[in-house]
């Protein structure tokens, strides 16, 4: 077993290296060693992690190989190298949600999601970088680095989970998780080419994820396959008593029907997505993909989603004023940033969120408390939720006519660094596909389709289901998996 | 009050802490002082990525008051974020409830001189406290925050301005309180800000239809206050209207030193509160069953008590009213009465002696009655020995005194402290002819009809018997020697 290369190592899949584990042809530090060697090597260039926790990995590979020894593995996961967006609190392992008024707080607990992955034994490799407090579309509102595109450094992984998606691809990790409230799992997976899923909303316990946009926020997978995709949802899914907005419905076993094929399927296909503002190759990418499905079977139906078109605006109203409340805690009184102690407490205030948070942080903060102001809520917030039911009841309509929909992920491939930054409208509407299944509380993914012919550059699709079937959308994205093929590791120079 | 010419209108905020074991969102204790920061967790410090989980058993201590106030229940209600930045709120947002309150409607019955009237509720929500800016913690000056409080679930309660007077909200608020208090949710102590009152204070000039421009007065926790508060605030406005100024609206803090309110902030400063729904706590739900069941075991409100003391026990509405105030009290007054006995009679004492003697021993210690020492069964047996004649009335204060400082029996006070009384006739007949006897004179004059002296005479005998005397025996036993006398 130890003829096995660290970058044959890396490049299993988690199912592969959860599988190898238990064959005892490999053991968890050999895997989780083989990932740090990676991380050390590459992410230098890449900038996927924020904080490398090497000893609790080893330790915690150890007690992987100890109970791989006695043959009492945890779960499939047991012993596989995972990291996680640092949006997820982390007990006693810096937690920074990208911003600098968090540096160096240390959780006094560990999100659900981590404790759901510990105790299905998988090891934690670090905390991986993300636009502060997951607001943006390119990891560039990171307060520490920006993070770049394993196929293309001067490009942008996406965001706001660009540190997931560029670890996954870059086979840093054999998977990773992140969070997604307008887009920010799906984006990253489709410009970095790997497998995101934003459950449908409750799927999975919001319980120690820093909040952006609480009615919005859903945690989920970033993997290699489809198959991970399942197996690391099926880890963190289901109820959590400590998360009210969490479902009670039973976690299905996402791996049984994953390999059932498309044929039979229904894929609603809206017009409205298909039409201007999608780059070419995109839009080539995505009608290949299509065509796919045809002929594996699948039936195209055309569907019309006529107020998503609003959803971005909606999106842009209510995100930014739950993060406006959700971020009001960050005064300097109990943990994190202080600054303009001397003075008085409303110094204490200014001066630690003025020198605290970035600039796209500070504008949505002033957005969302506009929103809200007297006067302006029901012009803004209370027309932006009558917009959210009409989005949802839209798709409503049309999963009486298709089991799922399918369309692109984003309107073109990944961006370049710096393209977007000084013009904020223009990266919001990097979301303009996503923030639909967000707004309407559904599950989504996005699954790589293909390349865009012109840059070579990965291309996603991105499928939208019935709330709580992710199980069909997990399938539907294996069957064209199977056809188009998993991206091969991508040359970080 | 001196208001000639002006009609003052009030409307009441109770802020009623309720007596939840655990937290409104979290399982932190809600015991009263321990260390500061002692009862906290990352939920109520509000840490980042913490979430609140509803305590179940708020919701049904607000549906049990909103169902003994006739209030309707919202089968389904929606919680807020009440956003404003404080250091001793943790989230820089209080979750609260704002459009969608779990109880709307209602009334509190309450009366003023022997005259009933009713205040209108105009909701009643459930919300978490907020904790405890502490100042001057460390030597340089520093201030600290103690959050233990910090998500203590409360009940607010909002009447409408239905109040004509300082002594019509105190009423009220009493009244509201009693219900509270019987209903188990509340302690009622207004001391230690478990019940606290806010009050939105107007004036207009008699017969005028629009109300004035209101103030809310803040900081009164005791009933004292409460109506110094209103009588100072309804004065300055009458004095600002008859000046020829306008009240501003303001929110005003009462000095119970001075005696006065001023002005913490006004109109302009006020919060934008940029309420929004909660999006981490679902709507709540009270099903119809759970509200029928909590219908059904209302316990017996403190009105409909005082009615049945007033009608089968035949006491006084004053006595009544008193006794009801506090659950607790009238539950040790029922005690009282069944270890005593039945009647009329056995009431009104029963009644004296808890409103009297012991009200005025409790008041000084306090303590409510679960702290006494003196039970209900060891009032009965006091009360029995002064029926038997064995104790007099002002042995029978001493022992209840010392019964209710050291938990003795009062058969061993009085042995102990030689209080018996002597009613046996034939010893006191001996005491009455010798001093009829030692003082000639004064049998004399009083048969003369010169002078009353059966005073003279009865202080003569209790002197012989050390003030052990039954009065009733000593004074029968004179009018017969000295033939009636005046």
């Amino acid at each position: 077993m130890t003829a096995t290369s660290g970058s044959e190592l890396a490049a299993l899949s988690a199912r592969q290296a959860g599988a190898r584990i238990a064959a005892r042809e490999v053991s968890s530090r050999e895997l989780t060693e083989a990932a740090l060697g990676r991380i050390a090597r590459l992410d230098g260039r890449l900038g996927a992690f924020l904080a490398v926790t090497a000893d609790r990995a080893l330790a915690a590979a150890r007690e992987a190989d100890a109970r791989a020894a006695r043959g009492g593995r945890l779960s499939e996961l047991d012993g596989v190298p995972l990291a996680v967006k640092d949006l997820f609190l982390t007990r006693g392992v810096p937690t920074t949600a990208g911003s600098r008024i968090l540096e160096g707080w240390l959780p006094p607990c560990d999100a659900t999601a981590v404790e759901r992955l510990e105790a299905a034994g998988a090891v934690l490799l670090g905390k991986l970088n993300l636009d502060e407090f997951a607001m943006g579309s390119s990891t560039e509102n990171s307060a520490y680095k920006p993070c770049r595109n394993p196929w293309d450094l001067t490009r942008t992984p996406g965001g706001s989970s660009g540190g997931s998606a560029a670890a996954v691809a870059a086979r840093l990790a054999h998977g990773a998780l992140g969070t997604d409230t307008g887009g920010s799992i799906r984006e990253p997976a489709a410009f970095c080419g790997v497998v995101g899923v934003k459950p449908t909303y409750g799927r999975v316990s919001r319980f120690g994820v820093v909040a952006f946009a609480s009615s919005l926020d859903q945690v989920g997978p970033l993997a290699r396959t489809v198959e991970d995709a399942a197996l690391l949802l099926g880890a963190v899914a289901g109820h959590d008593p400590r998360d009210m907005t969490s479902s009670a419905r039973p976690v299905g076993d996402y791996l049984a029907g994953l390999e059932d094929g498309a044929r039979g399927l229904r894929i609603g296909v809206p017009r409205e997505w298909l039409g201007d503002g999608l780059e070419p190759g995109t839009l080539a990418a995505v009608r290949a993909a299509l065509e796919a499905y045809q002929r594996l079977g699948a039936t195209l139906v055309e569907v019309s989603l006529p107020h998503s078109r609003y959803g971005i605006a909606a999106y842009y109203i209510i995100a930014p004023a739950e993060a406006s409340s959700n971020l009001a805690r960050y005064d300097g009184v109990r943990f994190g940033l202080r600054a303009g102690a001397g003075g008085g407490l409303r110094e204490m205030y200014a001066e630690t969120r003025q020198e605290g948070f970035g600039p796209e942080v500070k504008r949505r903060i002033m957005l969302g408390t506009y929103a809200l102001s007297s006067g302006y809520y029901d012009a803004y917030y209370l027309r932006a939720q009558k917009v959210r039911t009409l989005v949802r009841r839209d798709l409503d309509q049309a999963f009486e006519r298709c089991d799922l929909v399918a369309g692109p992920v984003a309107p073109g491939v990944a961006f370049r660094l710096g393209e977007r930054v000084e013009d904020p409208l223009r990266m919001y509407l990097a979301d303009v596909f996503t923030i639909t299944a967000n707004l309407a509380a559904l599950p989504a993914l996005s699954v790589p389709c293909g390349r865009d012919a012109a840059t070579g550059l990965p291309v996603g699709l991105q499928l939208v289901g019935r709330p709580f079937d992710e199980a069909t959308l997990l399938r539907a994205a294996r069957a064209l998996e199977r056809e188009v093929g998993t991206f091969p590791a991508p040359e970080v120079a | 009050m001196a208001l000639s010419g002006f009609q003052v209108v009030i409307g009441c905020e109770v802020h009623a802490q309720l007596l939840t074991r655990s937290k409104i969102f979290c399982g932190c204790s809600t015991a009263f002082g321990g260390e500061p920061n002692a009862h906290t967790c990352p939920v109520c410090l509000g840490l980042p990525g913490s979430l609140p989980v509803l305590n179940q058993r708020v919701v049904e201590m607000a549906v049990t008051v909103g169902l003994a106030l006739g209030c309707a229940v919202r089968e389904r209600s929606v919680f807020a974020r009440k956003n404003y930045f404080y250091p001793d709120l943790p989230k820089g947002y209080q979750i609260s409830q704002y459009e969608l309150p779990i109880c709307e409607g209602g009334s509190v019955p309450f009366a003023v001189d022997g005259q009933e009237r009713v205040a209108r509720l105009t909701r009643i929500h459930m919300e978490e406290d907020a904790g405890k800016n502490v100042h001057g913690v460390s030597a340089d000056g520093a201030s600290g925050v103690d959050l233990n409080r910090a998500g203590v679930p409360l009940l607010e309660i909002v009447s409408e301005p239905d109040l004509r007077s300082a002594d019509e909200a105190v009423e009220y608020v009493r009244a509201l309180r009693a219900v509270l208090m019987a209903l188990g949710v509340s302690d009622g102590n207004m001391q230690e800000g478990s019940l606290r009152c806010d009050a939105n204070v107007s004036v207009m000039r008699q017969g005028a239809e629009r109300y004035g421009t209101r103030c809310e007065i803040k900081n009164m926790n005791s009933f004292r206050f409460l109506k110094a508060a209103i009588e100072y605030e309804a004065r300055r406005q009458v004095e600002i209207v008859e000046g020829g100024g306008k009240v501003e609206q303001e929110t005003r803090l009462f000095d119970p030193d001075r005696g006065e309110t001023r002005s913490m902030r006004s109109k302009e400063d006020a919060h934008d509160y940029r309420y929004f729904p909660e999006p981490d706590l679902p709507p709540v739900v009270v099903p119809a069953a759970l509200r029928e069941r909590l219908r059904a075991a209302l316990p017996e409100l403190p009105r409909a008590r005082a009615r049945r003391y007033q009608d089968a026990l035949g006491l006084s509405a004053y006595d009544a009213g008193v006794l009801v105030a506090d659950p607790q009290v009238a539950a040790w007054f029922d005690r009282a009465l069944e270890a005593y006995g039945a009647g009329r009679e056995a009431a009104k004492k029963v009644a004296n002696w808890v409103n009297g003697e012991v009200a005025r021993l409790a008041h000084e210690a306090g303590a409510g009655p679960a702290a006494w020492k003196l039970t209900p069964e060891r009032l009965a047996a006091v009360l029995r020995m002064v029926d038997r004649g064995t104790l007099g009335g002002p042995g029978a204060k001493q022992v209840v005194e010392e019964v209710y400082r050291t938990g003795a029996e009062p058969a061993a006070v009085v042995e102990a402290r030689g209080l018996t009384q002597v009613s046996d006739e034939g010893a006191v007949e001996a005491v009455v002819d010798q001093v009829l006897l030692a003082s000639p004179v004064e049998v004399e004059r009083h048969r003369s009809g010169k002078k009353d002296l059966t005073g003279f005479f009865v202080g003569r005998v209790m002197r012989e018997l050390r003030g052990k005397g039954n009065p009733a025996v000593v004074n029968a036993l004179l009018k017969k020697k000295l033939g009636g006398g005046s």
